[in-house]
């Protein structure tokens, strides 16, 4: 066992805050020590935190982590924030709102850009979990970026989602559209103060009633709760159904925590693999003169994209 | 697989200093130069610099005041820095400082000071030739 993973165990900030940065990085001797981290891992509990910009996702954190710990558990938060598609460079706001936790033993905050990915997290995030997971936090709150309709990836990386909305948002054509709604296990509608929370939470409920039922989810009713991060109202309520959600995955024996964990691991497993391979098959190719010449023959309208990409494709795999 | 660095830089504002226009507008330029930014947020305590730092592995450390009290701000995070092992995160200022402060600021181990007045396109210059993405 490498002595970096000696000291995540043992929970130095300062290996666990490198480790992430190197499998951030996407350097090739992270890989080792996730292997070695890995049988420490699965005793976190994960909570995403999803839903669009400015509903107030980072001060729910905030506040979460504030009554977490005042429970007595260790927290991890990971905030996503998106680069910018022109110069690749991103300001990573959502740890102004937690900043104030900064200082507690008990808690470690990480920041991430999207790096061009798009789904709501980065393609680190589950292996940037696993870290935090083996440094013994007790629960992981993940933030997504501040979302649309199809950014679902928290689902597949969560144990419960929490979808946040705000008054005013979610009406009748918007919560009908596919996505988001399908995924939430829970609902927060914050700035609760605002006028129209009911109707948003009324609105929501009648959607929520008119989907088919999801083999997936069960018999598990997503409810809604509101909150006012900002006046820490409704925070206990939230935690509370969390905690509901969570004795549902694991009653009976836990079967719909197996199944959710199994669904998860098949998608854990494949995007691995699918990164790896887009890796290594797209290495250099857009350097090489082969690539610069076809690019030129098609400009030319001497070939087409698709027989130019059935060419590189059948060429790459011989070699 | 070929692992690609990322610069990362934390702009921080450290004491009971409430102008953050400078810090915000210099956050906004090293983003556009392609740095990943994260931003303290107002009145911040060394610890808290120093922890964020450290718990976001940054390179380098902006650090900016407007209030008078950079010395003993500055020195206190470096000292804390010096303290948790992480001597090696870059230290830069920016802000009002007397001419006579900035040679003690760099004798402390600031590597370089930004009055007012610096131009955007110079910090970043400075920060992409000076630093580079700790291996």
């Amino acid at each position: 066992m490498t002595n970096v993973t000696d000291r995540i165990i043992a929970g130095d900030v300062r290996a666990a805050a490198r480790l992430i940065r190197d499998i951030d990085d996407g350097m090739p001797e992270a890989r080792q020590a996730l292997k070695d981290l890995y049988p420490h891992t699965g005793k976190a509990y994960i909570v995403g935190v999803t839903g669009a910009p400015g509903v107030g996702k980072s001060t729910l954190v905030d506040r979460f982590i504030q009554h977490l710990r005042a429970q007595g558990k260790t927290v991890g938060v990971l905030a996503v924030d998106p680069t910018s598609p022109f110069t690749g460079g991103a300001i990573l706001g959502d740890r102004v709102r937690m900043q104030r936790h900064a200082t507690d033993e008990g808690v470690f905050i990480r920041s991430m850009a999207t790096r061009g990915h798009f789904g709501g997290l980065t393609p680190s995030t589950r292996s940037v979990i696993n870290v935090l997971d083996a440094m013994g936090k007790d629960v992981i709150l993940v933030e997504t970026v501040g979302v649309g309709q199809d950014e679902v990836d928290i689902v597949r990386t969560a144990h419960t989602t929490i979808i946040v909305l705000i008054p005013g948002m979610g009406d009748d054509v918007q919560a009908i559209k596919a996505g988001i709604l399908e995924v939430g296990d829970l609902f927060v509608i914050n700035k609760a103060d605002r006028d129209g929370a009911d109707k948003t939470a009324h609105e929501l409920r009648q959607m929520l009633e008119m989907q088919s039922p999801d083999s997936e989810k069960g018999d598990w009713r997503a409810p809604i709760l509101k909150t006012d991060a900002l006046s820490d109202k409704g925070i206990d309520e939230v935690l509370n159904a969390i905690e509901e959600h969570r004795a549902y995955l694991t009653q009976n024996g836990g079967k719909q925590l197996e199944a959710h964990m199994a669904k998860k691991m098949r998608i854990e497993l494949l995007d691995l693999v699918k990164q790896r391979v887009i890796e290594d098959f797209l290495m250099g190719l857009e350097q090489s003169a082969e690539f610069g010449s076809i690019v030129e023959d098609m400009v030319a309208k001497k070939l087409d994209p698709y027989t130019a990409c059935d060419m590189i494709i059948n060429k790459r795999l011989k070699s | 697989m070929t692992g690609q660095r990322r610069l990362r830089i934390m702009v921080a504002k450290p004491g009971l200093d409430g102008h953050d226009r400078g810090a915000r507008i210099v956050a906004r330029a090293f983003r556009d130069a392609g740095f990943e930014v994260i931003y303290s947020g107002l009145h911040q305590t060394p610890e808290q610099v120093v922890a964020g730092a450290i718990q976001e592995d940054v390179d380098l450390l902006g650090l900016s005041s407007l209030a008078g009290a950079h010395l003993y701000l500055f020195s206190r995070i470096i000292e804390i820095l010096t303290d948790k092992g992480a001597g090696d995160i870059a230290v830069i200022g920016g802000g009002i400082f007397p001419q006579d402060d900035v040679p003690r600021l760099k004798g402390m181990g600031v590597r370089e000071i930004f009055g007012p007045g610096s131009k955007l396109e110079n910090i970043v210059e400075w920060v992409s030739a000076n630093i580079k993405p700790r291996e």
